[in-house]
């Protein structure tokens, strides 16, 4: 296949992966959160897929597998089940509005493509563009976090940082499976201890708002 | 030589280990003492033979990162301070052995101790950098542990941590110091940075972070705050070690900086650290005058004396700046000698206030008294260090200071006229201090030992036992020894300073035995020999005319009851009231001091009070200040303690931002 070809292809993937990162931003209910977050981990293992048939490297199938498998269903839908399980209320509180939000997440992608695009001069345009769009996702994923009061929103944010963080493993050759392997793993051990931890927020505050945390550790009296 | 010497020093943290695996066992820590004792002796002996041999004899250890592996080098200028750390260690070991057993705490001062010793011994041996810092912040961890012994009194422990931040402090300044002479030198080895070459700015930066480094140790004023404080806290064996001994190892490492490594600094450098050394020489004796506690008096002494030696250093600079080499010489083997005597007569006086404190288990000179007839031999002993340091003939401190004069005195030979009319203010402020150390020692000792006793503590006190007794006298005798042959020392001493000037041994600047002429036999010549053979003839003379010719006749009268005929010993003279004229001198000025009478009306039966109050300028004016500071702004980064859970992580993410925008827009200018 022509050279050029793979690279657009790649560059769309990509662009999918961020396009979701910003769509997590704007969401207004949970539900809808976590099936944007499925859609960006399902363009993430289109991602990985597509990496490993022009590289010609089988694992990052699997790497793709995992993507789809974990975080793309089992992720997502164990978040729903456990938001319908506690009776969340269904709305994301922000801390910050919707519109500075999406603001500062062009601001970063514009950063973070100003900081990776002179600093891999030497590498290949596909390994660049690649390691810009990871970045925004990293930084949008940070950004998520900060602007969001409700825990599992937090989660969710985390979950979007980590996705950046395979794009970018994806897009480099020579990344050692056993790498992605750890990183998929270790967010699946995030998954369940975040999970067991809602369990007891809940059970004591009848909320996820990280709000009442704050009370407990004596920061607010 | 220096491969003997580390193995020698490897036996210490075997006597630590030792000392912590049976630190049930009653004997233990006079056995780590005793060890302590031995491998001191070994390595003074290793330091005598490097002296007198000249020359440097390398090792390398293979510690530390692969490719960098630990250097050791002794010549014949680390060789003496390894006699002047061991001859301390060597007697305050001894000492120990019957000291520990009245302390509470003996199982930890006996797994410190090796370790403090180990310390020192490699800070003098070390060749680069790492080794060095590395042994010099041994030295200071295992002699902080030492100082927080009694950590149960509260002012120990705050004395500790005061002594644990400047030691910080003093360590940071010497990294800086060597970072600037290894990018000069292109390395961390002490070879390296013997060979760099430095400019102006760069020289004055080692020079002056070398004295910060160094002078926080050795107590140079306004930055021997902690000095007085941690001195005193450690048991006092280690109290020697500490003022005596370790003080010179600061010294040490400040003459390579100066003398030894690449720096040339300008003369002014010199005249910098003669003021700071004549200000802190009678800024520490002038505190001394006023203490009431023993072991604090003279941890101040200690800090005159450092700045003495540093009146010696700066003038060898001095005239190092304007290429006068052998009058530089003679400056720094006049300063060398200083610190040997010092280390020698303060361990002498530390542990002669050790035997008083394990007899009377008091520290505070108003509550002592009349010793003399239950501790003799202590008393002659302490007698013969406080007359040493008082610069009293024939005895060591006089010589030494003797030298450091007659040097200022040259100073006018340097063509600027800042040094012509500088070095004869500095002179004075050397005669001041000597003649207010008399004074501190004269009430020190008189209080302590002469009258009657002021407590029940000091009237039941008993001599000292034999280990400490020998100690205190193989220390005196060696007072009384450097001053009575002085000269054996200055030639040593003068050609290990020729060779660190770099200068071709020329004979002997300091001429003739048994005269010591440092210029000329016409400008100024002493000799301890001569001198005290003249005395002695002159008391054999006396004593025989009035043997001879005096009336044999036994005549009886009334005692003398020395003016007070009041039983009670309360109206002797007391610490305060001895010190009161200097305290009227210079106190209402430096100290602030205060006098309040509260005189009671005729009708009153109450007694009249006399209230005085100081203020330490030097704690009150930099000190409190920074403390102030620090608290305020620790007060205020508190806040960021307790943040939220979100708050935390914008935090992270505004730094993040932060270094990322800094690359970008490094990026876009470059």
């Amino acid at each position: 296949m022509d050279r050029a070809l793979q690279y657009d292809t790649a560059h769309l993937i990509g662009a999918m992966v961020l396009l979701f990162g910003f769509q997590l931003l704007y969401q207004r209910r949970i539900k809808a959160v976590l099936t944007t977050f499925a859609f960006q981990a399902g363009a993430l293992s289109i991602a990985a897929a597509w990496q490993a048939y022009i590289q010609n490297s089988p694992h990052l199938y699997v790497t793709a597998g995992i993507a789809l498998v974990f975080k793309a269903f089992f992720v997502p839908f164990a978040l729903n089940w456990l938001v319908k399980r506690l009776g969340i209320h269904r709305s994301v509180e922000t801390a910050l509005g919707i519109g500075p939000t999406m603001i500062i997440g062009v601001a970063l992608v514009a950063l973070s493509i100003v900081l990776v695009l002179p600093v891999t001069q030497g590498a290949s345009a596909l390994t660049r563009e690649n390691l810009a769009m990871a970045m925004s996702v990293v930084l949008l994923g940070l950004l998520m976090m900060i602007t969001r009061h409700n825990a599992v929103t937090q989660v969710v944010g985390f979950m979007a940082l980590e996705n950046g963080l395979i794009l970018a493993a994806v897009g480099v050759k020579g990344m050692p499976l056993v790498v992605e392997m750890s990183v998929a793993f270790s967010v699946l051990v995030a998954m369940i201890l975040f999970g067991i931890f809602f369990f007891r927020i809940r059970e004591r505050f009848d909320s996820l708002d990280l709000h009442y945390l704050e009370t407990v550790r004596g920061d607010r009296l | 030589m220096a491969a003997q010497a580390l193995l020698a020093v490897a036996v210490l943290p075997l006597l630590t280990m030792l000392a912590m695996a049976a630190h049930r066992h009653k004997l233990a820590p006079a056995l780590v003492h005793g060890g302590c004792l031995l491998v001191s002796l070994l390595l003074g002996f290793i330091g005598i033979a490097s002296v007198l041999k000249g020359g440097a004899d390398l090792a390398a250890l293979p510690i530390g990162l692969p490719w960098l592996k630990a250097h050791f080098r002794i010549d014949a200028f680390s060789g003496l301070f390894l006699v002047i750390v061991n001859l301390g260690a060597l007697a305050a070991s001894l000492f120990g052995v019957s000291y520990v057993k009245h302390l509470n705490h003996a199982p930890r001062v006996a797994a410190a101790y090796p370790m403090f010793l180990a310390g020192m011994n490699l800070a003098l041996m070390a060749d680069d950098a790492f080794s060095f810092l590395v042994s010099w912040e041994f030295m200071s961890v295992s002699s902080w542990l030492l100082v927080l012994i009694d950590h149960e009194e509260e002012e120990n422990r705050k004395a500790a941590f005061t002594y644990l931040m400047m030691a910080l402090f003093g360590t940071f300044c010497l990294l800086g110091a060597f970072g600037v002479l290894a990018q000069a030198g292109g390395g961390y080895g002490f070879d390296a940075m013997r060979t760099a070459k430095l400019d102006g700015l760069q020289s004055s930066l080692v020079v002056l972070l070398a004295l910060l480094g160094a002078g926080s140790k050795a107590g140079l004023v306004p930055l021997h705050a902690w000095l007085p404080l941690a001195h005193p806290a450690a048991p006092s064996h280690v109290s020697a070690l500490m003022s005596g001994v370790m003080t010179k190892v600061a010294l040490y490492i400040l003459c390579r900086f100066l003398f030894d490594f690449g720096p040339t600094p300008a003369w002014w450098w010199g005249a910098i650290i003669m003021v700071a050394g004549g200000v802190t020489a009678v800024a520490g004796i002038l505190y001394a005058l006023i203490q009431t506690d023993l072991k604090r008096l003279l941890a101040y002494s200690t800090v005159e004396n450092v700045g003495i030696a540093l009146i010696g250093l700066g003038i060898a600079l001095a005239f190092k700046g304007e290429g006068m080499l052998p009058f530089a010489a003679l400056a720094l083997a006049a300063s060398l000698y200083h610190m040997l005597n010092h280390s020698v007569m303060k361990g002498l006086l530390f542990l002669g206030a050790g035997a008083v404190l394990s007899a009377t288990n008091e520290r505070n000179i108003e509550r002592l008294g009349g010793l003399i007839h239950r501790m003799p031999v202590t008393a002659a002993c302490f007698l013969a260090g406080a007359a040493a340091i008082s610069a009293l003939p024939p005895l060591n401190g006089f010589v030494s200071e003797w030298l450091i004069l007659q040097t200022l005195f040259l100073g006018p030979k340097i063509p600027n006229w800042a040094m012509k009319f500088g070095s004869p203010v500095v002179a004075a402020m050397v005669a001041l201090s000597a003649a207010m150390a008399a004074a501190a020692f004269v009430r020190a000792f008189g209080l302590v030992f002469l009258g009657r006793a002021r407590s029940q503590a000091a009237l039941l006190a008993t001599e000292a036992p034999i280990p400490m007794r020998i100690s205190l006298i193989g220390l005196a005798a060696l007072c009384a020894l450097l001053g009575i042959l002085p000269v054996s020392a200055t030639t040593i001493l003068s050609q290990i300073a020729q060779s660190l000037m770099g200068i071709e041994l020329q004979g002997t600047i300091i001429e003739g035995w048994p005269w010591l002429a440092p210029i000329s036999v016409t400008r100024g010549s002493y000799s301890g020999t001569v001198l005290v053979a003249s005395v002695l003839f002159l008391i054999l003379v006396t004593a025989v005319i009035i043997k001879g010719f005096g009336t044999r006749q036994v005549r009886r009268g009334p005692a003398w009851d020395c003016g007070h005929k009041e039983a009670s010993p309360a109206f002797q003279y007391t610490a305060s009231s001895f010190a009161q004229p200097l305290r009227r001198v210079f106190g209402a000025s430096m100290f602030q001091a205060r006098e309040d009478v509260d005189m009671p009306s005729p009708s009153e039966i109450r007694p009249a009070r006399l209230d005085v109050h100081m203020r330490d300028p030097i704690w009150q004016g930099l000190y409190q200040p920074l403390i102030d500071g620090v608290t305020h702004l620790a007060a205020r980064l508190n806040r960021l303690q307790t943040m939220t859970v979100r708050r935390h992580l914008l935090m992270m993410f505004l730094t993040l931002m932060l270094m990322l925008i800094v690359a970008a827009l490094r990026r876009v200018f470059s």
